[in-house]
């Protein structure tokens, strides 16, 4: 590379951009697609085509393939898993292939990351863009050797004239370092489509093979770059300082107060928002703590305590114009309930629970050349992009963000503030800025997922059948903060900005295929008193909402089978198999396989559930939940034990079966999985965002708890439910796996205290002292 | 600012730096290491840890005039190119998610390997229990220490998993009862 780029600057986009190739021992470097703006180019960047084949894939001489695709990957292996589908349909060795994923100025937009999509729906355009480079490359090698295509075979990237093995040509040499200079069909990156067909999912060889992750090597011996490694000539950090309490107003700045500290540059100030710059880090830190400001509390509390913030749900309406979200209504519940024999209800409860981001927000932001160039792991860089854009009046082919490794997304980096900040504090200072949120920060400060409460009832008739069943939930997720939509980030709201309307998250009601023959479910969103500038704005956190109305449903249900006296796992197939309804994934009887290789793992003992309490300190439970996300199946057990003098619970043992469709890296769907399910225990077990009227007081790993390992369950086992090509069903699909794994495991282990301690607990997270209260009211 | 010298993997270094500063930010801003992280500057997380004199040390809270000793970084501890057994395991077990936190999984682990070779599960749990994993790669994370022991594996690996393939034909159209058989792949 040459020009204007300084060499930091030219390591890092290369390290990051090129991919490394493995391949017999030797060290290749992938070239930049011919297409595409050289790494150095100055500006501006225009968005990469996605009709262009040449977008897309880039064949070398050394015949080895780059991909480049419009998603990113925030650790569960998606890359890895892009690579084994698209070396598949082009029919190239996987280890002699890379993958580029979601720099704004080198891939087309495919959105990014999020909402579990990547197998199922984005990996669609990259098998036919590579199916389609397979295709272009066939009719190469069938003009060069005078022979139809059907006379050619191809294998790992050479083909050979089947009449004659002597005759053979390899992808590089017929393409090596040129362009397909192939248009394609379709409006978008969604639906670009070649003239080749994809093949099918038992004609794929290198997808379904368990394949180590290509990201973890760096990972482990400390060569990955990451986005807060990026360093550039001239850069400077900066730290914002966030308002003492909540929706506070600035009144004064004491800039004297850090003018002699050693490397200070310049306290930024526009409205509310305030930060710092300094030439070193840890100047910037001293510099953020050291400065003098001042604020006024707001006139009226911007929201009640976490304490009491049930009580507050119980008496909101639902905030004005927002639209309730009804969903599975089924003949007349009001009916069932005027005719039960027995009526029950239930209120569930869960709190704010946060990202609480391993690595703090941060992003550096490169103001050179007139242009903007952001260094970030933000989840969705092509949203991210245009939202920088707007906020700073740039136009969009001005701006790029450069994808790098970062902290775990799970919805947080879809929605990431350093950005905006550091780009406004890098053109206003016309110098590279890292900017890095303090752990404080980012914990008080960072998007939540909202607190729900849920209230159910249940209907039973005169023969002990579940009648009639309704669910209405309150979701406090009036302030969502939209993916890169830039009036919705912090420091927006700070500055001022103020959209005509909140961007009203939503509710959710509960997945499941239960035959109820009355039903009705109703989720509402409702608004605390702040709405701008505050701490406990909302933003979707690893399937949204899903975990809230999973576990209010699948506790209830069990309360209803406890009320029955019902074996837990016997009572959810009853409603299961009442049905005969289904849709084209067959959810149906895919729900009740899930279930049933759950209790086939778990060695599951029938019987009611609350069983006699032992006498001894630790009393044991076994629990069970099922949902599904989209169309990925999930059920769970969870076995704990519950320690009745000091309420602490720990998972022992945790089974699930878990259908996605076809699994294309069964190593990485495993790992994700049980990493998912650990997720879902911290939730259940630690999770909970505390606040006064005043301010978020969680602001730590102590005053927010996540789990550790000495709460890893002695065993966890995960069954991967038709996993492969069925035999009778080839055709079905890849579907989403991010998510599913931690969406019922609440209510499993909710379910299991009942069945250890009798007790059931409606409020997450089941603390100790939460437990422990629960118990002795019992009189446990 | 005062001139401090830190041995780090092996090398001297010599930094113009405030005494005060936390190691942390010369290892990552001075001597340009990406292994150790900033995860909360307090101590809490375990991200920043480095070993010094055999004890896995959180650099984001250590002042770097009060370093005494030679500090191991991530990066120092593969030996002729050859990744240390930890990190091998890590590979092995495909332990991390996004992989952030690993650092201080790892090099915490080390530590904790170097005092005691054969840690019990308690002591693995115990050594490991403060330092913290947000995607949750906990069960992988200790799996990879008992396979760098080379102890028998409690689990089967990845490769292996039980799979069940459950459905008929019939039931794509809904409400038929799944049989079901087990597979082992």
């Amino acid at each position: 590379m040459s020009g204007n780029i300084p060499s930091q600057v030219e390591e890092i986009l290369s390290t990051n951009r090129r991919g490394f190739l493995k391949t017999a021992g030797l060290l290749f470097v992938g070239m930049a697609a011919p297409d595409a703006p050289a790494a150095d180019a100055p500006g501006p960047y225009p968005v990469v085509d996605p009709r262009k084949l040449d977008s897309w894939i880039v064949i070398h001489q050394n015949n080895t393939a780059t991909f480049y695709v419009g998603k990113t990957d925030p650790g569960q292996g998606t890359g890895t898993g892009f690579r084994q589908l698209m070396a598949d349909e082009l029919d190239i060795a996987f280890d002699n292939t890379t993958c580029i994923m979601g720099s704004t100025d080198i891939t087309v937009d495919q959105v990014g990351s999020g909402g579990s999509t990547a197998m199922e729906r984005d990996s669609l355009p990259m098998r036919r863009v590579a199916a389609e480079a397979r295709r272009v490359l066939l009719e190469m090698a069938s003009a060069r050797f005078g022979i139809p295509v059907d006379g050619l075979a191809v294998s790992e990237g050479v083909i050979t004239v089947k009449a004659d093995a002597s005759k053979h040509v390899t992808y590089g040499e017929l393409i090596g370092g040129q362009k397909f200079n192939v248009t394609l069909s379709g409006a978008n990156a969604a639906s670009v489509s070649g003239k080749a067909k994809t093949k099918t999912i038992p004609e794929l060889k290198i997808a379904g093979k368990p394949m180590h992750r290509d990201d973890i090597p760096g990972k482990v011996d400390a060569t990955t770059k990451w986005a807060v490694d990026v360093k550039l000539p001239g850069m400077v950090h900066a730290r914002n300082v966030k308002p003492p309490y909540a929706c506070a107003k600035l009144t004064g700045i004491d800039e004297a107060s850090v003018k002699g500290l050693p490397g200070f540059i310049k306290v930024m100030n526009k409205g509310n928002y305030v930060a710092v710059v300094c030439e070193r880090e840890e100047q910037a830190v001293k510099a953020a703590r050291q400065l003098k400001t001042t604020w006024e509390k707001p006139a009226t509390a911007p929201f009640p305590s976490s304490e009491d913030l049930f009580r507050y749900l119980r008496n909101a309406k639902p905030a004005a114009g927002t639209t309730p979200l009804q969903e599975g209504l089924v003949g007349n519940s009001e009916a069932a309930f005027a005719n039960a024999a027995k009526t029950i209800e239930a209120e569930y409860e869960i709190p704010f629970q946060g990202h609480t981001a391993f690595g703090p927000a941060h992003a550096t932001a490169d103001p050179s050349n007139g242009q903007m160039t952001i260094y970030s792991n933000d989840m969705k860089t092509y949203g991210m992009r245009r939202g920088v854009a707007t906020f700073l009046g740039m136009p969009q082919e001005a701006v790029r963000v450069v994808y790098m490794q970062g902290s775990q997304g799970f919805g947080r980096t879809a929605a990431e503030d350093a950005a905006c900040e550091a780009a406004w504090i890098a053109r206003e200072l016309g110098r590279p800025v890292r900017m890095q949120w303090m752990r404080d920060e980012e914990t008080a400060w960072d998007t939540k997922s909202p607190a729900f409460l849920v209230k159910m009832r249940g209907a039973l008739d005169a023969k002990g059948n579940l009648a009639g069943y309704t669910y209405d939930a309150l979701s406090c997720d009036y302030n969502h903060l939209g993916y890169n939509e830039p009036d919705t980030t912090l420091i927006a709201q700070l500055m001022g900005q103020r959209r005509a309307k909140p961007a009203a998250g939503s509710a959710a009601t509960p997945s499941d295929m239960y035959a109820i023959p009355n039903r009705r479910m109703n989720g509402d969103v409702v608004a605390l008193p702040a709405i701008w500038e505050t701490p406990l704005r909302t933003g979707n956190l690893r399937d949204p909402n899903g975990p809230q109305a999973a576990f209010a449903s699948e506790s209830f249900i069990d309360e209803i089978a406890a009320a029955l006296k019902a074996d837990p796992v016997e009572f959810r197939l009853r409603l299961l198999e009442a049905g005969t309804g289904d849709d084209s994934g067959f959810r149906r009887a895919r729900s009740i396989a899930v279930l049933k290789a759950a209790a086939q793992k778990y060695g599951w003992d029938a019987r009611p559930s609350g069983k006699p309490r032992g006498a001894g300190k630790i009393l044991t439970g076994r629990g069970i939940a099922y949902t599904f996300r989209g169309q990925s199946m999930v059920a769970q057990i969870a076995e704990v034990e519950v320690n009745r003098e000091t309420g602490h619970v720990w998972t022992k043992r945790m089974v699930c079966a878990h259908d996605c469709g076809f699994v294309v890296n069964p190593e990485s769907l495993r790992t994700s999985v049980e990493c998912g399910m650990l997720h879902g225990l911290s939730r259940a077990l630690h999770e909970e965002v505390r606040f006064n009227t005043e301010k978020v007081t969680s602001v730590d790993w102590v005053s927010h708890p996540t789990l550790r390992h000495a709460d890893v369950p002695e065993s966890m086992e995960i069954v991967i439910v038709n996993g492969d090509p069925h035999p009778d069903r080839p055709d079905l699909p890849l579907y989403g796996a991010g998510e599913a794994c931690l969406k019922p495991t609440m209510a499993a282990v909710a379910n299991a205290i009942y069945d250890a301690t009798g007790v059931r607990i409606r409020r997450v997270p089941f603390r100790p002292e939460r437990v422990l209260a629960a118990l002795k009211a019992a009189g446990v | 600012m005062s001139r401090i010298t830190l041995k780090v993997n092996g090398g001297a270094h010599t930094v113009d730096v405030d005494p005060a500063t936390p190691l942390l930010y010369i290892l990552r801003n001075d001597l340009n290491l990406q292994g150790p992280h900033f995860g909360c500057g307090l101590g809490q997380c375990g991200a920043c840890t480095v070993i010094i004199n055999g004890a896995a040390v959180r650099s984001c809270i250590l002042p770097a005039s009060a370093v005494k000793g030679e500090i191991t970084t991530l990066e120092g501890l593969a030996t002729n190119g050859k990744l240390h057994p930890l990190q091998q395991a890590w590979i092995d077990e495909q332990a991390p998610q996004c992989g952030f936190c690993q650092n201080g999984q790892i090099m915490t682990a080390k530590a904790m390997l170097d005092k005691n070779p054969h840690p019990t599960d308690a002591q693995i749990r115990e050594s490991m229990n403060n330092t913290l994993c947000r995607c949750m790669s906990y069960n992988r994370i200790q799996a990879a220490i008992k396979r760098a022991l080379e102890k028998p594996l409690g689990f089967q690996p990845p490769d292996t998993a039980e799979r069940v393939v459950p459905l008929t034909h019939g039931a794509a159209s809904g409400g038929s009862r799944a049989s079901k058989k087990a597979v082992v792949a």
